[in-house]
């Protein structure tokens, strides 16, 4: 365990509140709606309402003819202009050695449309209402097709065929482990425990729709994208690099206050290409504001896999090997990280906290009629997690074991560390067992057999469950990402103005959107420069006044930014330290830096920060000889290894046996994020994390209709996305060792709160009706489909 | 959203007079029109709003009666102390419905006009054997709901309030949809003067009553006279929240809880 009793009342370990919430508190905040241009237009897309169709002619003569209207734009006119398609970022290869189908995807549709909400053309009008008056007059001809939505039916030999270069429907046939040493061990086992499931789709509804405006100025050539983006310097780089071929210094990104992301605002879409090019064609500022139900047929989604998974055991409970089979959707085309997430972001993690020596899985990735597939919150980890810590209560379930005896039998033990996983990854640091056990404290779960019966008496059924699990996060080793396909580096960069005051800026690569970041950094800047957080500014969000970034996904940004921070600042701190040196005529190695004071150690000759940073800025005592003046210093960090937070979830249940309605009784969690920043902050980031993979427990889903290809989840009216009365209070806490390899021992701590929920409630309700032999219940449990389950099992009491 | 006007009358006939208009439209709290005007899925040149006509406003209980104003918000019927002297079942049910966004702005008349088949008001007007009046007529609840968003108003009829005879007995279970909570199923059941009736809202295109039931609690009013009683799927709505196999299940779930609230 750490310690983080904060000796500095602003540095690491105190929860100090947060630094922007009097911005977005009192209405303050900045977002792209917001924004206002000269002679800004305003733009709206005209969509397919066909899941599959053949694209004829698009007659846009009654649409320009609106008043106010300026342009109408196809893609014909894209095509004419040679403006590239929209790239995507990773490329894996399949088992055979060859490279994934990666069918060109146009950023207005051309030739065809290959799911409903499909972009087919963009109007832009002198207002708003203009425009949509005249999208609703764009005539476009549609020879609609066959379409398939369902990754099971998209592999069928008679299913449609989105892209001729992709039969079969098939992107790529993916595989990672060791298939002989797999199929060995399931030859000899004792044992085979078998789990079909379905990971259901999500839409990740940031409470920030997406948004963009664009404006172009001849006289300096320049053009700027204001966009709701996670990753402002990718943007620039894919989209000037790829899309619009405008070089880099000429084209500035800038994502200020973005409301929320989760995945949802860390790819390059379409719209934000289109957005730029309509205004360099015009001259004109042009605004695009995502409407609502529009997000929810554009935005990328989540999830959506089909999956086998199968474990040999031996007769004591140890797992022997483990074979994982799925179907991941990737939607109509390939979004920036798509084939990825499904891939690289899951199998690594099919280790999960246990010593399982053989492991094998084979992933399909699968285009269909829907909306591309990305990462939200968690990427490939909350499957993974789901997968395993489903298939350990099976195994349990069969072997007639304890679900925690059969955990801690097989489980990574802390003196094991470093850890490596027959899937590659390489765990750190660790303690899964003080985690479970700590949670099972908490939890009362020796107590619970009381409280199933005190239910059973009220006509209840009630149940527990536990995930215990681990994920990798702080995307990533640039070596690793690009053995694995990444087309970019993911490593993370601060600069450190340090203000003739000794005041500081830091510029981060990363971007906050509800993270907290402009108090976690500063809090790290505080506690390294020793200087209270007040006197410190995180600026992010602009290409224009930060160095090249990444951006935040993955749960990065602390772990990787924040190391880069703490680099640079290391930086400053020995810059100050020559300065410091010469003024008090001492040996460099004899100066110290301790709580914002540079000192001659064993003397009382000191300087403070404030005077080395004037000093630096007015060198009249300094050594110029040695030393450029000015106080500012910039790092790159790419990491060693992933960062491996996990930890243990339960999740306690009661379920109305007339109704199959669920209601969460109890949550804990306890977790291994490494050092805490900000423990207030932390808490924040778990129990939003928690309440989002409820929410794909129990509610939510992104439902298609078969035939007709349409989204029938449409709107927040159909979608049900968790609310603050389906949680019970949360018990939260930290167990942690301290990370290697970060120079501040940080894991992260975005994600894990969504990848170790799904599965400690569905184990709850699984337990909860395991009387009525039921084994399995897909997400989300709604009442519904519980009701059916207990139907299917023949339940007295669901036919009374 | 297209551009209309926007009119508030003073009294009920400069209402009338307006909605006689070509393309004019009531307003009442605006909680199902300004969605549908949001999403273009209907245009209007005008938007004569009620909320405010005097007539429409109050609620009072006379002679076994109680009348609440057709522009009462949500809010206010599941607070007021008359409703909850006389008929407790509909404080619970104007309670229950939606969120309290649209609790506050949300009126009784807008529902009835709007006969949403998954609305909570329906079960409780033809449950208690109401009538609804209008500046024209009073219509009984029997004759009022005719089917899917269907009702007995003519074009520009104004809702003015609803007469409720005070049951001796009534209770409303909803089970409701988790995202818009809306009833996916909600049963209202009423002993009154003539006898149980039993409405059930939310599992079909349009409110109904259960006649087996009926007479079931009419021989005993008890929570067990229902069991093992329900209604056939066939003809019930199935989405992706509960197809009509778990709606007609449901009814039966619903109608016994209904029993118990009225029993409370
Ligand atoms: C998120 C959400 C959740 C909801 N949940 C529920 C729920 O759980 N249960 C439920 O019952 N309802 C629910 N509703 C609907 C809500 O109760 C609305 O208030 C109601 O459907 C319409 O009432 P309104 O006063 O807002 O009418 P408006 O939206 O203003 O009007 C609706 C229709 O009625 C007409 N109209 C209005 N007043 C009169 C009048 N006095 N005479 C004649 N015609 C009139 C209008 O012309 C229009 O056609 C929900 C709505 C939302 C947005």
């Amino acid at each position: 365990m750490l310690d983080n009793l904060p000796a500095n009342p602003t540095g690491i370990g105190a929860s100090i509140l947060r630094k922007e919430d009097r911005r977005f508190l009192t209405g303050r905040g900045n977002y792209v709606a917001d924004l206002k241009r000269p002679g800004m237009t305003f733009g709206v897309f005209v969509r397919s309402p066909h899941a599959h169709a053949s694209l004829g002619a698009i007659d846009t003569e009654a649409a320009r003819v609106v008043p106010g209207v300026l342009a109408v734009l196809t893609g014909a006119d894209l095509a004419a202009d040679e403006v590239g398609g929209i790239p995507c970022g990773w490329g894996i290869t399949g088992r055979d050695g060859q490279p994934m189908k990666e069918p060109a995807h146009p950023a207005l549709a051309l030739g065809k449309v290959r799911y409903v909400g499909d972009a087919v053309a963009f109007v832009v009008a002198e207002t708003a209402e203009a425009a949509r008056q005249a999208a609703d007059v764009v005539e476009v001809a549609y020879d609609v097709l066959p379409s398939v939505v369902n990754v099971l039916d998209a592999v069928r030999p008679d299913a449609p065929v989105l892209f001729d270069e992709a039969p079969g429907n098939l992107c790529c046939d993916w595989e990672m482990g060791d298939r002989a040493a797999v199929d060995a061990a399931f030859a000899g086992a004792a044992h085979v425990a078998r789990l079909s499931l379905v990971n259901n789709r999500l839409v990740g509804n940031p409470m920030e729709p997406r948004a963009a405006v664009a404006e172009y100025d001849p006289a300096g050539d320049r053009t700027t994208l204001w966009t709701t983006s996670q990753f402002p310097h990718v943007v620039r780089l894919l989209m000037g690099n790829f899309v619009l071929k405008i070089p880099q210094h000429k084209l500035r990104v800038v994502a200020p206050d973005v409301g929320g992301g989760f995945g949802v605002k860390q790819f390059h879409y379409a719209e934000e290409a289109v957005v730029t090019w309509a205004a360099r064609r015009l001259g004109r500022a042009v605004k695009w504001v995502c409407e609502r139900s529009e997000g929810f047929i554009s935005d990328a989604h989540g999830r959506d896999h089909v999956t086998e998974a199968e474990m040999a055991l031996d007769e004591t409970g140890k797992f022997l090997a483990l074979r994982v089979s799925t179907l991941a959707n990737m939607g109509g085309y390939l979004s920036t990280f798509g084939p990825n997430i499904p891939t690289n972001l899951y199998a690594p993690l099919l280790a999960g906290v246990y010593t399982t020596p053989a492991i094998h899985c084979e992933v399909k990735c699968v285009f269909t009629n829907t909306v591309p597939v990305d990462a939200y919150r968690g990427a490939g980890r909350p499957e993974a997690t789901f997968v395993l810590e489903r298939l350990v209560d099976v195994c349990a379930a069969e072997l007639g074991m304890d679900r925690i005896a059969i955990r801690r039998r097989n489980m990574i033990t802390a003196d094991a560390y470093p850890y490596q996983t027959p899937v590659m990854v390489q765990y750190d640091s660790g303690d899964p067992v003080g985690c479970m056990d700590r949670a099972l404290e908490i939890a009362d779960w020796a107590g619970f057999p009381a409280r199933r019966e005190a239910a059973a008496r009220r006509g209840v059924y009630r149940g527990i469950g536990i995930s215990t699990y681990i994920e990798a996060c702080g995307l990533a080793p640039s070596r690793i990402a690009i053995r694995l396909g990444a087309r970019g580096g993911l490593y993370e960069s601060a600069a450190i103005r340090v203000h003739p005051t000794g005041h500081v800026t830091a510029l981060m690569g990363t971007h906050s959107h509800g993270q907290g970041h402009e108090t976690t950094f500063a809090q790290i800047v505080s506690e390294k420069l020793g200087v209270p957080v007040e006197n410190v500014d995180i600026v992010f969000g602009d290409t224009d006044r930060v160095q090249f970034g990444m951006g935040t996904y993955g749960s990065r940004s602390l772990v990787v930014g924040g190391t880069a921070l703490s680099k640079a600042a290391d930086k400053i701190i020995l810059k100050g330290r020559k300065i410091a040196a010469h003024q008090m005529e001492a040996a460099i190695d004899d100066v110290v830096f301790e709580g914002g004071t540079f000192r001659v150690a064993g003397t009382d000759r000191t300087r403070s920060f404030e005077e080395i940073s004037l000093s630096a800025y007015v060198p009249a005592d300094f050594p110029l000889e040695i030393l450029e003046p000015g106080l500012e210093e910039q790092a790159f960090y790419d990491p060693v290894n992933f960062t491996y937070p996990g930890g243990a979830h339960i999740a306690e249940v009661e379920i109305d046996r007339e109704t199959g309605s669920v209601r969460l009784v109890s949550y804990v969690a306890v977790d291994d994020v490494g050092t805490v920043i900000n423990p207030m902050i932390v808490a924040g980031q778990l129990h939003g994390g928690i309440v989002q993979g409820v929410g794909q427990a129990l509610c939510e889903n992104a439902a298609y209709d078969e035939g007709s290809g349409q989204l029938v989840a449409g709107s927040f009216m159909d979608y049900c996305m968790p609310r603050a009365d389906m949680m019970p209070r949360m018990h939260v806490e930290t167990h942690n060792t301290r990370c290697s390899h970060t120079d501040l021992g940080t894991k992260g701590c975005g994600e894990m709160g969504t990848i170790g929920s799904p599965a400690a409630v569905t184990n709850a309700i699984v337990n909860a009706l395991s009387g009525l032999g039921i084994t399995h219940v897909d997400m989300p449990a709604s009442p519904n489909r519980i009701w059916r389950v207990m139907q299917t099992a023949q339940l007295p009491q669901a036919a009374e | 959203m297209q551009p209309f006007t926007f009119r508030r009358p003073a009294d009920l006939s400069e209402a009338s007079a307006l909605l006689a208009a070509e393309g004019a439209v009531a307003l009442g709290g605006g909680m199902s029109l300004l969605p549908v005007l949001k999403q273009r899925l209907a245009a209007h040149a005008m938007l004569v709003d009620l909320s405010r006509l005097p007539p429409l406003q109050g609620i009072s209980a006379t002679d076994g009666v109680l009348y609440v104003g057709a522009g009462t918000t949500h809010a206010d019927v599941a607070a007021s102390p008359v409703v909850a002297g006389t008929i407790p079942a509909l404080a619970a049910l104007a309670g229950g419905i939606g969120d309290p966004q649209v609790r506050n702005r949300g009126t009784l008349g807008g529902v009835l006009a709007n006969a949403d088949p998954a609305a909570d008001y329906p079960a409780a007007v033809l449950a208690l054997g109401a009538e609804v009046v209008t500046d024209r007529r009073a219509i009984p609840a029997d004759a009022f709901f005719r089917g899917l968003f269907l009702t007995a108003l003519e074009p520009g009829e104004i809702i003015t309030g609803v007469r409720f005879p005070v049951p001796a007995a009534a209770g409303y279970a909803k089970f409701r949809s988790p995202a818009s909570r809306y009833a996916i199923v909600g049963v209202f059941v009423a002993r009154g003067a003539g006898g149980v009736r039993v409405a059930v809202t939310g599992a079909a295109s349009s409110v109904f009553r259960v006649p087996q039931m009926e007479r079931a609690l009419d021989a005993a009013f008890t929570r067990d006279a229902l069991a093992g009683l329900t209604v056939p799927p066939e003809g019930l709505n199935g989405d992706i929240h509960a197809e009509p196999s778990f709606r007609a299940h449901l009814v039966g779930v619903m109608a016994r809880r209904a029993v118990a609230a009225a029993l409370a």
